[in-house]
């Protein structure tokens, strides 16, 4: 008989603890107490397998579970347990959109017509199981074509399980009454009743059942007897992805501090790539540890905390977007090592931006241009030699002020874009038109050399600049231009082309220079040569 | 063994004598070269090489910021990615962009001194992926060019060889020796002045003056690896006053446009 499955339950058993090994996978192989409660009440919430060897039990005090050697304590962390949920989500959302956020440790899918692309049940279900523990997360699955039957299974029974359509009741039947989560006060019922398991709960006449505890009782009849059919309730794919991560002990150097960034990376790239999307930007938010002036205050002979911002952000945006975490980890490195936090770092806090993935297409006919991401690599890199704003493309100012522009990011893909349209033209065209009339470049002094300069009826005649004098030959001028007088920082100039015989050193030199004369500060400068 | 193996190489040679000439020999095969977007230059050399080193240099205003900028148009007019790293920050985006250099395809690498500036291209090569990485030193104390070592010239050839990079250095002095496959001179001759004087209304808002129009600039071949038969690329050589291929110096004319608007310049090169 064929099955009909179509749904399927991923739950993760121990989720507070694989919450915290997902972030941490050293501690998978030592024992390991999760504790939680207000202080200094803390209790024993989760614990691994190697650590209940040792016998460590639930609800044991910090003070209990630290009595055992090498038993490593971290706390409850209720940051990264949202984080793994939210990547199990993603893990879901790879292989289906139709999921429901059934709680924080289990998600139900809708698996139906995932044949042509995973292969049968079983098959599904072993993926899904894969692409968890991809993200460092050990999970149970169930299928079945009842939604209640395949979530309590997947709660009682490790490894992927298969219902088969007509067999849930008895899947369900050895299961204890307990797995269906009932009401306390209606699980205190089932105990008075000696109802323990769910073939005892389905053999009980429905009828007196409603009359004696209501609907819900009805509600877990039907589920025990593998009727339990409800449609999901689907959750939106979230676009936001993000990844914690706190210290016990904060830390300062960067080769550390690199390690944490990269695992982050690591699992945030993962999830990006699980939903087919690539990272657009990251946002790197510190939480620095509390700095301590060093100065008493003499008012109060007290010692005074800083009120200055115990957060660090640092932000990447990338020209193109990229999943490859190695490359992420060198940009944030680079900005880093030029912008440090200037104090330890407690938690670190990572966003990425999604977008989709970039497609190119290759042609035989394009010529050869720097990988996007290499090149964006190579650009972080030059930056921390030249600094920021010091390398990118230039672009023009919608002025007339002399040398205005500014240093915009250098983009490939706006070059490709720019490229596609030049692309068309052959190259032979664009040699006939260059090749034609070759013009005079200016060599830029930036800043403008300060000179001075001797007038002969209102022309240049002599100059003096770099140390050296010089007699002008000719001169071409003035080109009188003035603009945003209604601004600020109005600016009036008078250029001029002169033709120099700079005198001093070993042989007079002749040369083209650009002079100008600023009419507000009623200055001489040099702008450049022509060369 | 020597001897046998070198009795055997003996033996081959003049077996090949007349048909294959230093059979041991690695032939270096001929760079496939890019124009300078200039046609004398073009024809004077073959064009720039790629995947070699290339050196201009020359004294001020010989015109060798102007065959960067000719170059720069030529190369992303045909939609290649251009770096330039500017050892004095004297690049010149306004000129650059009247000269037909698509701006957006220029990585400009504004540095402050030498250093920067080699640390700059020896990253850039590295990277890879560029059509035209230039290094304009031209601005850079003649004394600090001076001691960049030699193996550093070495390095940056070996960086771009086997690529399809054209590596070109602008320089007041030749630096880079025998590790550049080619070498160009270039010097300044007279200057050209529209003499007209302009007679304005108002003799003390503006003078009379004189117009630079331009100059000619010779251009040196000092070294050159490349065949000057590869110039498949040009398609415009001209059989009336064309270069003469059979000399090592070439002179062209450069026009100044700088005071025209962008789309006048624009107007008047097509």
């Amino acid at each position: 008989m064929p099955l009909a499955v179509l749904f399927a339950a991923v739950y993760v058993p121990n989720f507070i603890l694989q919450a915290i090994a997902r972030s941490e996978p050293e501690l998978r192989t030592q024992p390991l107490v999760i504790i939680d409660g207000p202080p200094p009440t803390y209790q024993v919430v989760a614990f691994n397998r190697i650590a209940e060897l040792l016998g460590v039990a639930r609800s044991m005090t910090k003070a209990a579970a630290s009595q055992f050697a090498q038993v490593t304590i971290r706390s409850r962390c209720r940051i990264r347990e949202e984080a793994a949920h939210a990547a199990l989500l993603d893990v879901a959302w790879s292989i289906t959109p139709r999921v429901e956020d059934a709680a924080p440790d289990t998600l139900l899918l809708d698996i139906s017509g995932l044949a042509s692309l995973f292969g049968n049940e079983n098959e599904i279900a072993r993926e899904i199981a894969a692409r968890a523990s991809a993200f460092g997360m050990s999970v149970h699955v169930a299928a079945s074509s009842n939604v209640e039957t395949a979530r309590i299974v997947a709660r009682a029974l490790p490894g992927p399980t298969i219902v088969p359509q007509g067999q849930e009741r008895r899947f369900l039947e050895t299961l204890p009454v307990g797995m269906l989560s009932p009401s306390p006060e209606l699980a205190d019922v089932f105990d008075r009743w000696g109802v323990a398991t769910c073939k005892a709960l389905a053999s009980l006449p429905l009828l007196s059942l409603s009359e004696c505890v209501g609907q819900e009782g009805v509600r877990l009849h039907a589920i025990a007897s593998g009727k339990g059919m409800r449609p999901l309730l689907l959750a939106e794919p979230a676009q936001h992805f993000e990844e914690w991560f706190e210290l016990d002990e904060a830390v300062d150097d960067l080769e550390s501090l690199s390690f944490l960034l990269g695992r982050l990376l690591d699992q945030l790239c993962a999830r990006l790539s699980a939903r087919a999307l690539s990272i657009a930007a990251i946002h790197v938010n510190f939480k620095l540890q509390p700095a301590f002036d060093n100065a008493f205050d003499t008012s109060r002979d007290l010692l005074r905390v800083k009120s200055s911002a115990r957060t660090f952000t640092c932000n990447l945006e990338l020209p193109a977007p990229t999943r490859d975490g190695k490359l992420l980890l060198k940009l944030l490195r680079l900005r880093l090592q030029s912008h440090p936090p200037g104090a330890p770092i407690q938690t670190i806090q990572m966003t990425a931006q999604s977008s989709l993935a970039r497609v190119t297409q290759g042609s035989l006919f394009i010529p050869t241009a720097p990988d996007p991401d290499k090149l964006e690599l190579t650009i972080a890199r030059i930056a921390a030699v030249v600094g920021e704003g010091n390398v990118g493309a230039p672009q023009l100012l919608d002025s007339n002020r002399p040398d205005a522009f500014h240093v915009q990011n250098f983009s490939m893909v706006a070059v490709a874009s720019s490229g596609s349209n030049n692309h068309s033209k052959k190259e032979s065209e664009t040699n006939s038109r260059y090749h034609a009339s070759p013009t005079i470049a200016l060599h830029a002094f930036r800043p403008p050399v300060p000179a001075r300069v001797q007038l002969q009826g209102n022309k240049p005649a002599s100059v003096f600049f770099h140390g050296r004098s010089g007699k002008v030959i000719h001169a071409s001028g003035p080109w009188r231009t003035s603009g945003d007088w209604w601004e600020e920082t109005p600016w009036q100039e008078d250029a001029w082309d002169l033709e120099i015989v700079l005198s001093g050193e070993s042989s007079p030199e002749q040369s083209f220079y650009r002079f100008s004369y600023d009419g507000l500060l009623d200055k001489w400068f040099v702008r450049g040569v022509y060369d | 063994m020597l001897s046998t193996s070198n009795t055997l190489r003996l033996h081959l040679e003049s077996a090949l004598a007349g048909r294959v000439s230093s059979p041991f020999r690695f032939q270096q095969p001929h760079p496939v070269t890019a124009s300078a977007g200039i046609a004398a230059l073009d024809h004077l050399a073959g064009g720039l090489p790629r995947g070699c080193l290339t050196e201009v240099f020359g004294t001020l205003s010989s015109g060798i910021t102007s065959l960067l900028h000719s170059t720069l148009a030529a190369r992303t007019a045909n939609a290649e990615v251009c770096a330039l790293v500017d050892a004095q920050d004297s690049f010149d985006p306004a000129g650059a962009q009247s000269a037909g250099v698509s701006l957006r395809q220029l990585l400009w690498v504004r540095c402050r001194n030498l250093d920067q500036a080699l640390r700059s291209v020896d990253l850039l090569l590295h990277g890879g992926g560029f059509s035209l990485v230039a290094i304009d030193l031209s601005g850079a104390p003649a004394r600090l060019v001076r001691q960049i070592p030699l193996n550093f010239w070495f390095r940056l050839r070996r960086s771009v060889e086997n690529t399809s990079t054209i590596l070109l250095v602008l320089s007041r002095e030749s630096n880079a020796k025998t590790c550049a496959s080619l070498v160009l001179r270039m010097e300044r001759e007279a200057a050209r002045w529209s003499l007209r004087d302009r007679l304005y209304p108002s003799r003390d808002f503006h003078t009379p003056a004189s117009l630079l129009d331009g100059w000619t600039t010779t251009a040196e071949m000092i070294r050159s690896s490349a065949q000057r038969t590869n110039i498949s690329f040009i398609d415009h050589a001209r059989s009336d006053g064309g270069p003469n291929l059979n000399t090592d110096v070439v002179r062209f004319p450069l026009r100044s446009n700088h005071f025209l608007p962008a789309d006048s310049a624009q107007n008047e090169r097509t």
